[in-house]
């Protein structure tokens, strides 16, 4: 199908947007790389009053390196992560991550804002910023403030972001000494949504931060496993099997992929094997 | 608020400027208004690939992708592989190897197929498959068109 009628505005500063976005009659909806929104209105399931096209705003494009974080603009899109050396080095994470996100000509297009502004239940970056206590810089006109990635996945399609604010920038720590990333999905095809993945964080105390995708309503932490997981140096059958098992602590929603239970299943196969892949 | 739009777009080489409805996509502009056919329109939400392109030198979904967005941008499209992206001998070994039947998905393969070959990458099975894994094909199985792209690469090395 087409996607329905709309008026469209490109502006061309960060003020302008925020003036588009303050005016409720306009129903505005906001236009990063469109890999998700132009779907979803070609369904015909969103059908914005005006669609605000950030690509003229140059500051959403940037990556910069500080002290002890990476701000990543929101515009920044898949494979100018994919090739950033900085990123490569800082959030070998998000390296590992990105060759699974949809695919080449999905990924030259779209952003890292537009992925963590849907949130998407199945999509890979709401978890690494989860794993990684990344922070989400939010713009509008009273001001700027920063969520936590724990705090800012609501639900499916929901985030903290507001109607009139705009996601600036991710902000993510940059890896310690001692810190390693484990990751894995599993996917009909290579590139599709998976129909259940993870991310893990070990830090050099043996602190492990879980984030599954793909298994409920948003990206979630799995506390009950990072508990057992906790302070453990050898990661033996027995704590990998008891990490498994308190996956049943989480209320899975099935898709058009697979069912609660199999997702449950699916779940327990891709933590075990990310954490193999970890030693 | 405006609900149509002047574009200027350069296109194989050549500039158009066009007034286009703001929801007609980068697919539709292309065969409606320019009358260039070659671009295939599948699924119409980015799943299928059959109308990926080369936008300002880089593959993207026409069907996901508003006319409006180009703006000034430069499109290829498989009207132009062979003048624009030298891809004669890519497009022959297709046709040899058989990497084709209906043809429907062939313009957003190629288009995948030069990107891959273009960032300098193997004539490896597993990365190829990797790589097209966006566009379907529903008449080859594949293998032809993976073969197609390991015997260019090939051939461009010797």
């Amino acid at each position: 199908m087409k996607a329905p009628d709309f008026s469209y505005e490109k502006p061309n500063s960060l003020s302008d947007v925020l003036n588009l976005l303050s005016d409720d009659n306009l129903e505005c909806q906001l236009l990063a790389g469109g890999q998700s929104l132009m779907p979803m209105m070609n369904f015909r399931m969103a059908s914005p009053g005006t669609l605000v096209d950030l690509s003229g705003i140059s500051e959403l494009s940037v990556i910069n390196v500080t002290d002890d974080a990476i701000e990543i603009g929101a515009m920044i899109r898949y494979y100018e992560l994919q090739s950033h050396e900085s990123i490569k080095k800082h959030c070998p994470l998000i390296t590992k991550v990105l060759p699974y996100v949809a695919h080449a000509a999905i990924r030259n297009r779209g952003t890292i804002g537009g992925s963590i502004g849907l949130s998407d239940p199945a999509a890979e970056l709401p978890a690494v910023l989860l794993c990684l206590d990344a922070k989400i810089e939010i713009t509008s006109q009273n001001g700027v403030r920063l969520e936590p990635a724990s705090s800012f996945f609501k639900s499916i399609y929901e985030t903290a972001c507001e109607t009139d604010e705009l996601i600036t920038k991710i902000i993510l720590p940059k890896a310690q000494t001692g810190q390693l990333f484990g990751f894995h999905e599993i996917a009909r095809r290579h590139g599709d949504y998976a129909m259940a993945g993870v991310c893990i964080a070990q830090d050099a105390d043996l602190t492990r931060r879980v984030a599954f995708f793909g298994v409920s309503s948003s990206a979630i932490r799995a506390f009950g496993v990072e508990k057992i997981l906790s302070g453990v140096s050898e990661l033996s059958e027995n704590i990998i099997l008891d990490a498994q098992n308190s996956l049943d602590e989480i209320e899975f929603e099935g898709d058009m992929n697979a069912g609660p239970e199999a997702k449950k299943h699916i779940a327990k196969i891709v933590l075990a094997r990310a954490l193999k892949e970890m030693k | 608020m405006s609900k149509t739009a002047q574009i200027t777009v350069s296109v194989n080489g050549e500039k158009y400027i066009e007034d286009v409805p703001v929801r007609m996509n980068l697919a539709d502009f292309l065969r409606t208004k320019l009358g260039l056919t070659g671009t295939h329109v599948g699924c119409e939400h980015g799943v299928c690939g059959a109308c990926t392109l080369f936008l300002d030198g880089r593959t993207a979904r026409s069907c996901l992708t508003l006319a409006v967005q180009a703006d000034g941008a430069e499109i290829i499209t498989i009207e132009g592989f062979e003048s624009e992206k030298n891809a004669s001998d890519l497009i022959k070994n297709f046709h040899q190897g058989n990497a084709l039947q209906c043809g429907y998905c062939t313009p957003g393969m190629l288009a995948s197929s030069i990107e891959y070959i273009e960032q300098g990458n193997p004539a490896d099975r597993q990365k190829v498959k990797e790589y097209i894994s966006g566009n379907y094909c529903r008449c080859t199985g594949y293998q032809a068109i993976v073969d197609a792209i390991c015997t260019t690469i090939e051939e461009r090395q010797n």
